[in-house]
């Protein structure tokens, strides 16, 4: 391997970690305020990219279906919970929530898409489709389990992942995408090419990291959901609910996974199922950071990003081994690293 | 129910199972193959995630190295399969049992990500290695012949299959009801409790998962020679989850539940891929595997229990018989009364900032009772757990019977001697009052996991099973030895800790606040079993909040406060002492 090759090689390996890096933060934040290690957020990545790609080739997107269906789902959910408990008062706003809303977001996708809208309002409207799907999921599947063990929700995080996997299939089919750049320029940075897409999508990682740190730091929201985090009955205490800390957490890590799908789309071929591994190697990521910390779970991704594209040089058809097999050593120093309380114990 | 009816009704369940390839069609007896091999991974699964509490989502990869080993042997390298068969169980256990040694030691959900990993990493070499036909996959493997007879027919493979399940059964069945088996139960109890009876939980459960990694073998050996092709399709990751389904759907806890669920899930999944495609025209592959995962994710929100468990309860009770008299089991030898037994010199333990326990020193002599006191955080837990090894100290010796056990695990600790209950009660709920007190003799015997699920050693399990009952009788808990402990008031579950603390023959029985939370009547008890035990000649540390309590009870008393040694002697000096008294009160006028 020659210096030049090399150079390359970490550059592609930056720009696939910054990819990462946006799902795995995502992870993290689901993870600590909900303690939902969600598999699926890389499909939610793919389903971006997918979405992108039917609204470039001017046709309705899947998503506007699945989007409709969980709403529809969700929402008769919560009625029956509300209705269950006695609240009905409630129901009109559960009603605008869970269904008014991400029907408001499927029609303004439909009415925009008659005008042919220019490529940034384009990437808008996916973002805006994809955004309702976790926090409906949240809804359908994890709050009424919100309470059980972490390998509990694990092990139901796992199964929703290949649930989606089908859904994706169901709604966007076979084929494989990828869509039109996004810029086509390209740069010398110390005699190595640079391509604008490998920028755009550093830039976008740390613009997007920058934005979250700002949230967390300097806004009211940012402060319940660290708070939230850091002890749920405590802030529970404080005026907190848990299940909207939850939601606003989805939403954010839908917008973080969303980013990263519309920057990868253009750069690799995304089916219905390239979420999964996509999701698991930012997932690794976020598992250096010990599942807990920002920053770690951002190096972590860079990582695997770098180790991914030097690999596949080594051997592509051996890279996703390579990667994987690599996680076992992480988590050993991880455990070591990290003092465990005794483990819960579900009877 | 009596065991003669137990008997007679799993006489008459082999009899339908050895009838029903006569009565059946062709494709029936295939389903009912394909239910038995996924059995096997699944009672696997219900060891390792039910029983031990290890949550895996890489079963699958291991019934795919057995598949492909014995593929391997038979179809690339024309070889017996029975040849393949001890390939693929010795390729798969000694991958299960670096595996295991690699990452058993993780944590809760880290173990069960890691298990994601290489299930992972597993299921890519399938289809990336040249020699195993890539994503092509290897056909051509012969059938299993027995002598001159070969398995060609799945009628004919039937009787092998469920052999082998029904053996299998049996002897899990008897391994989870021997001494190693007991200790694979206690699994889910946490570390703490496992290793406080001298169990090194790192050996169960590496055990555990190497027998899962077993049976998954056996599934994938038999996978290979009945549909005579693998391919890495089988070996997925969603067939990971799909084995998890099934143990879990027939009730984790149980091993019938493998069975029960990997036909349920398998007969499902049939009837789903008949009816979908009347439902929804050209999407039924995709709404297949849509339907399956929503059905698990409403399965573990609403009936995590399982469908074993479930019908369990509608069962009449099992009735057990007492434990006869059987032969002693050996005991230690206790040192004479005044010898001095554990001796703590200057030990320190800090946590960052905080000097939790600062330079203490104290010693027990055999014989008497001895109570640690002090304040809220006076360090009284933090020393507690030094001295059984749940925490390492910073700096200082502890030295019990004569030998240092500053740095030993906590399991050594136990077997050396000390017995320890706990504040927060520990006891296995769902475990018989005998069963609990059982696990305290774990140090005393010896049957191994083959002698166990043979039942090979009955003598020994016959004296534990008596000398447990003699301990649940010292302690007034006699009379209802197979009432689960779950069911026990917060007095008697302590008092059972006792029981099960005596039961490993302890040379220092140490009580963390065993008084915490007791009634009065229920403390005056509690102090009149101790009273009783000191008669015995038993060695006991108390750590304790109550005053009234220990004052009554010991011998001697030493003080904590803030992490140090305030003071030490007598409960009449230590009761009239001003610095113990400020310290417990905030100053005295």
């Amino acid at each position: 391997m020659t210096a030049d090759i090399a150079a390359i090689l970490a550059i592609d390996g930056i720009a696939t970690g910054a990819v990462y890096a946006l799902v795995a933060i995502g992870t993290v934040l689901i993870f600590t305020v909900t303690r939902v290690i969600f598999i699926p957020f890389g499909d939610i990545a793919a389903f971006t990219a997918l979405t992108l790609a039917a609204l470039d080739a001017k046709q309705l997107p899947g998503t506007v279906g699945l989007v409709v269906v969980l709403a529809c789902m969700a929402c008769a959910m919560e009625v029956v919970s509300l209705a269950r408990a006695g609240e009905l008062r409630t129901v009109p706003k559960a009603v605008l929530f869970y269904l008014v809303l991400p029907l408001i977001v499927v029609g303004t996708v439909w009415l925009t898409m008659r005008f042919a809208p220019p490529m940034p309002v384009r990437i808008v409207l996916a973002l805006l489709l994809i955004l309702p799907i976790s926090p409906l999921l949240d809804r359908i599947v994890f709050r009424p389990i919100a309470d059980a063990s972490v390998l509990l929700l694990l092990t139901v995080s796992v199964a929703l992942h290949f649930a989606l996997v089908g859904l994706g299939l169901l709604f966007f089919g076979p084929e494989g995408v990828r869509t039109e750049p996004l810029t086509s320029m390209a740069m010398e940075i110390a005699g190595v090419h640079v391509s604008g897409q490998t920028v755009l999508i550093l830039t976008a990682a740390l613009v997007f990291s920058g934005l979250l740190f700002l949230f967390f730091d300097f806004t009211l929201i940012g402060k319940a959901l660290r708070a939230t985090a850091l002890n749920r009955t405590g802030a529970r205490l404080m005026g907190i609910r848990p299940a909207r800390a939850g939601t606003i957490a989805y939403l954010l890590g839908s917008l973080m996974a969303g980013v990263s799908g519309i920057l990868i789309a253009p750069v690799n071929t995304i089916f219905y199922d390239s979420g999964f591994l996509l999701g698991l190697k930012a997932f690794v990521g976020a598992i250096v950071g010990g599942m807990t910390s920002y920053p770690g779970a951002a190096l972590g991704a860079f990582g695997v990003g770098l180790l991914e594209s030097f690999a596949s040089f080594q051997s592509s058809t051996l890279k996703d081994v390579i990667v994987f097999s690599l996680l076992i050593p992480v988590l050993l120093w991880r455990s070591l690293a990290s003092q465990h309380s005794e483990e819960e114990v579900e009877e | 129910m009596t065991p003669q009816q137990i008997r007679l009704i799993i006489a008459a369940a082999i009899a339908c199972l050895v009838a029903a390839p006569f009565v059946l069609n062709p494709f029936s007896i295939t389903l009912l193959n394909y239910i038995g091999i996924y059995s096997l991974a699944a009672i696997g699964l219900a060891l390792l995630t039910g029983v031990g509490g290890i949550v895996s989502f890489g079963q699958a990869a291991f019934v795919g190295v057995a598949a492909y080993a014995t593929a391997w042997v038979t179809a690339l390298n024309g070889y017996s399969p029975w040849l393949g068969l001890v390939l693929a169980v010795i390729l798969t256990c000694s991958i299960a049992a670096i595996l295991g040694f690699v990452t058993l030691r993780l944590g809760g959900h880290f173990l069960s990500l890691s298990t994601v990993a290489w299930g992972l990493a597993i299921a890519f070499l399938f289809g990336n290695i040249q020699g195993l036909g890539q994503h092509n996959g290897i056909s051509g493997i012969p059938p299993i012949s027995i002598g001159p007879f070969a398995l060609v027919e799945s009628r004919q493979i039937y009787f092998l299959i469920w052999a082998i399940v029904v053996a299998v059964l049996l002897l899990c069945y008897n391994l989870l009801d021997s001494r190693i088996g007991r200790a694979m139960r206690a699994l889910r109890g946490g570390n703490t409790l496992v290793e406080s009876l001298g169990i090194s939980a790192f050996q169960i459960k590496l055990a555990t998962f190497v027998i899962a990694a077993f049976l998954g073998a056996l599934s994938g050996w038999l996978y290979a020679h009945l549909g005579r092709f693998v391919s890495p399709g089988p070996f997925e990751a969603i067939m990971g989850i799909e084995y998890l389904m099934m143990a879990m759907v027939g009730g984790a806890g149980s091993i019938l539940g493998g069975v029960v669920g990997a036909a349920i899930v398998t007969l499902l999944k049939n009837a789903v891929q008949d009816y979908l495609p009347l439902i929804a025209k050209g999407a039924s592959g995709q709404l297949e595997i849509v339907a399956f995962s929503a059905l698990f994710i409403l399965f573990l929100q609403r009936a995590r229990q399982g469908i074993v468990p479930f019908l369990a309860g509608f069962l009449p009770e099992l009735k057990q018989s007492r434990p006869q008299p059987a032969s002693p089991l050996p005991r230690r030898e206790q040192p004479a009364p005044g010898t001095l037994l554990l001796k703590v010199s200057g030990a320190q333990r800090r946590f960052g900032g905080l000097v939790a326990v600062n330079n203490v020193s104290f010693e027990v002599r055999s014989g008497e009772i001895l109570g640690l006191i002090g304040p809220n955080g006076a360090g009284k837990t933090t020393m507690f757990n030094l001295l059984t090894g749940a925490l390492r100290a910073n700096s200082g010796e502890i030295a019990f019977a004569g030998r240092s056990i500053t740095h030993d695990q906590q399991f050594h600790i136990a077997r050396s001697g000390i017995s320890r209950t706990f504040q927060h009660v520990k006891l296995r709920p769902r475990m018989t009052l005998l069963d609990n007190v059982l696990l305290g003799t774990y140090a005393r015997t010896r049957t191994g996991l083959l002698a166990g699920a043979l039942r090979l050693n009955q003598a020994e399990e016959a004296s534990a099973r008596y000398e447990a009952l003699q301990q649940l009788e010292r302690v007034g808990l006699g009379d209802k030895p197979f009432e689960l402990a779950g069911n026990l008031p917060l007095g008697n579950q302590r008092v059972l800790e006792i029981a099960r603390a005596l039961a490993a023959d302890p040379t220092l029985l140490v009580l963390d606040e065993p008084a915490a939370g007791l009634r009065r009547q229920e403390k005056l008890k509690l102090a009149e079993l101790l009273r009783s035990l000191r008669a015995d000649h038993l060695t006991m540390l108390l750590v304790e909040h109550d005053m009234e309590f220990v004052m009554s009870l010991v011998d001697r008393i030493v003080v904590l406060d803030f992490g140090s040694k305030l003071c030490e002697g007598e409960p009449a000096a230590i009761r009239s002492d001003a610095r113990v008294q400020e310290a417990y009160l905030g100053g005295v006028a």
